[in-house]
């Protein structure tokens, strides 16, 4: 067929007739992993890790894939922390210059508020009011969370529900260090 | 709909001359073709005669359209005088998957403005991915006074405002299914809307909602709603709450559970069991968001009769649902999350031997820790107790050729078959060869296979086995797959039947697009993204193919000559006029 239509001949293009393009194949596009980098990369990751004998290939993400509807995978999003934990959703919380840490379940809360106020009992301490512009300001504590991505947030910012998808760990956070995150 | 044209009998020069001009009356003939439901049928029949073309379009109520720009509402208008119901899908399949552009298109409006002037008695709307604003809404609610079903599937744009708006104006709505679309959820108040004068509705699906609705008004209104026979709860209805509209309606055939998880008392269970163990014509059941394993014995009295179980929002483990399983002797359709592993599907195996249709979905698609999942072991036994199992959608983690050839030497009659390997490019993770003897294996056997999506490393030969035989086939879907242009020239050559091909990420050039040249004019679509068709060549198809409208969408920082994304589709309307920027049409 391409010889009859003779594409070559009537292609449309910038440059001088008999200059010629070599025949593309796959070319790696900016931002675009093609097939063969995605599968080496995943088979360098286990020979790197081959010590570690269970760690799989990392994987990459790929827009779109795999097909599922945005609608699943944002429902989907949460439940991974009930998977894994059965019945709870245990995080580590450290206080500034405790001794030890403690572990609480957070799936046990239903909103920020519930959350303060067991934290309040469990170290005795006092956190107070949560407020947007201000965060704990005017407390000697401001409580502390470290997110999905690694970063460390204040706890009240997002709805609760997002919240509880994305806390690894608490921390609560005292002194001259927690009164300045009122100033941020 | 099929752009059919208008024909003239055929003059046979057998036929006597008295014989042809005996015919039906032109009313006996519309009664008889009012009879006719299937929209293809119905294109056929219009084919036969001028006669039979015009009785079709006269007697026609529901038309059926796959894709909103094949044709404009204006000619759908003057074809189809008396139209009661309208189907119309808008977006390519794969904007679910984030592939096409926001603003892309499809909105729904400028049709609702046509049959608001055509078909003021327009009854049922159902829309697949398009979009449509809360105006629309609007505009619909107090357009059509007889408005009686709104569906909406995959569909953005709105809020539920417009939901307010349908249940404030619609006095003889029956169905209101609202079905994984991108909708903003301003919260509740819409279901308190409904006036309490209205008593009609027969299907209410809001599962899709997040905020919390008022349960007062959802219990008056499931009460007093006696037709009420599929109801689906969204997350923030509570299990108790659930029961006390049991109670109500226990006529239900489908249901739809809100949250399956807070602590019940004893007594509270008792009560759920006895509520359910009273809906004697549920046949399907859905929801149970966050099921938590010591409720779902409370299902069981009305697992017997269940034909259709849904669990895909539910993340249950293989033991869990094995023991619920034990009471589904009758299912036929069954989706679940891939939480449930091997011994799960072994558990479907043992106890639905008359399942027809398994969906397994993947719960965690960005998990950094150890790969749970199915392999092809759950898939082969499945297999072999369900031998009349003919639909399958598989999102898999490892898949091996023997295992695909043993699955379907079990169930030979799949018509659907689509089988997600989520690595892509990975090939039988026991041989290490491609996957291209797995789905060979499939197209020879299953002779009546109508879908196929295909995934894992594949070369051409897939496709050459696929257009050698794969002769029933309808719609293809392809990711990550093939070495060259042939593979996807075997399709185009040997899928006499193909009607829906999608194909992302594959090394097809311009040689491949234009072997289908002369094929896409008897095709709804052809979607390519992230191959190797040039800008020349879609305009060498387009120059070709007056009738195709061939738009090709770029990507910020993209080649000029490359066509990243190329849409292509017939239509009777002309190409369209409200593309937005980053779309062109060729």
């Amino acid at each position: 067929m391409e010889n009859d239509l003779n594409l070559k001949a009537t292609e449309l293009r910038l440059g001088l007739p008999g200059s010629d393009e070599p025949e593309r194949q796959m070319i790696p596009r900016p931002n675009k992993r093609t097939l063969s980098d995605i599968v080496s990369e995943g088979s360098r990751s286990t020979t790197e890790e081959d010590h570690q004998d269970t760690a799989p290939p990392a994987k990459v993400q790929i827009v779109g894939w795999p097909p599922v509807r945005s609608y699943r995978k944002n429902c989907l999003q949460g439940k991974k922390h009930e998977v894994e934990g059965g019945t709870g959703m245990y995080v580590k919380v450290s206080v500034d210059g405790a001794p030890y840490l403690r572990k609480i379940d957070l799936k046990v809360y239903r909103s920020y508020p519930q959350l303060l106020l067991a934290l309040e009992n469990m170290f005795k301490l006092t956190i107070g009011a949560y407020s947007e512009r201000e965060g704990y300001n005017g407390s000697d504590y401001a409580p502390t969370y470290e997110d999905r991505d690694g970063d460390w947030m204040l706890v009240g910012d997002v709805p609760w529900e997002m919240f509880i998808s994305s806390c690894k760990r608490l921390r609560i956070m005292k002194g001259s260090e927690a009164r300045g995150l009122g100033c941020v | 709909m099929e752009p059919s044209e208008l024909k003239r009998s055929k003059d046979s020069p057998n036929l006597d001359e008295s014989t042809r001009r005996s015919s039906f009356p032109d009313e006996v003939l519309e009664r008889v073709l009012s009879l006719l439901k299937s929209h293809r049928d119905r294109s056929s029949v219009s084919l036969v005669c001028k006669d039979w073309y015009n009785a079709e379009r006269w007697s026609r109520t529901h038309v059926f359209i796959g894709n909103c720009y094949s044709v404009s509402p204006e000619i759908v208008a003057r074809r189809f005088p008396k139209i009661r119901s309208v189907t119309l899908k808008g977006k390519p399949r794969f904007s679910d998957f984030n592939l096409v552009p926001e603003n892309w298109g499809a909105d729904i409006h400028a049709w609702l403005v046509v049959f608001a002037a055509k078909y003021p008695f327009l009854e049922e709307l159902r829309l697949k991915r398009m979009a449509i604003s809360d105006e629309s809404l609007e505009f619909l609610a107090v357009s059509f006074p007889n408005f009686k079903a709104l569906s909406l599937l995959s569909c953005d744009g709105f809020s539920t405002n417009g939901l307010a708006a349908i249940a404030t104006h619609c006095k003889n709505l029956t169905e209101l299914d609202i079905q994984e679309n991108g909708i903003d959820d301003k919260g509740g108040s819409w279901l308190s809307c409904f006036p309490e004068s209205f008593t009609s509705l027969e299907v209410l699906n809001f599962a899709n909602l997040s905020s919390d609705i008022n349960f007062d008004a959802l219990e008056r209104l499931v009460g007093r709603c006696k037709s009420m026979r599929v109801l689906k709860l969204n997350r923030s209805v509570s299990l108790e709450q659930l029961q006390r509209l049991l109670v109500n309606a226990p006529q239900l055939a489908e249901l739809g559970t809100g949250s399956f998880s807070e602590e019940l008392t004893f007594r509270q269970c008792v009560e759920l069991e006895s509520a359910l163990s009273n809906c004697k014509n549920m046949y399907t059941l859905s929801g149970l968001w966050d099921a938590k394993g010591i409720y779902l014995p409370a299902l069981y009295p009305v697992c017997t009769h269940l034909t259709f179980l849904n669990l895909s929002y539910a993340a249950l483990r293989s033991d869990e649902l094995a023991k619920l399983l034990a009471h589904c002797p009758r299912l036929k359709r069954l989706w679940v999350l891939d939480t449930v592993e091997d011994k799960g599907l072994e558990a479907v195996g043992m106890n639905c031997p008359l399942l027809e249709e398994l969906r397994v979905f993947p719960a965690d698609l960005f998990d950094e820790e150890i790969i749970h999942g199915v392999t092809e072991a759950g898939f082969v036994a499945v297999s072999f107790g369900c031998p009349r199992l003919h639909y399958v959608l598989y999102f898999c983690c490892q898949m091996t050729n023997a295992a695909v050839a043993t699955i379907v030497q079990n169930c030979p009659d799949f018509t659907h078959f689509r089988l997600c390997i989520m690595n892509p490019g990975q090939p039988d993770h026991i041989t290490n060869e491609p996957m291209d003897e797995a789905f060979g294996a499939v197209v020879k056997t299953c002779t009546k296979l109508q879908r196929l999506s295909v995934s894992g490393r594949l070369t051409d030969l897939t496709f050459e086995y696929i257009g050698r035989y794969a002769k029933n086939l309808e719609t293809l879907s392809v990711a990550f797959a093939g070495s060259s242009d042939w593979g996807m020239q075997c399709v185009m050559g040997g899928c006499s039947k193909l009607r829906k091909l999608e194909i992302r990420d594959c090394p097809f050039g311009n040689a491949a697009l234009l072997s289908g040249l002369e094929k896409y004019e008897s095709m709804r679509s052809l979607w390519m993204s992230a191959c190797n068709v040039t800008m020349n060549g879609c305009r060498l198809l387009a120059r070709e193919m007056p009738r195709l409208n061939v738009e090709v969408m770029k990507e910020d920082g993209s080649d000029d000559s490359q066509a990243d994304k190329v849409y292509v589709y017939r239509s009777i309307a002309g190409p369209r006029r409200d593309a937005p920027p980053s779309v062109l049409t060729l």
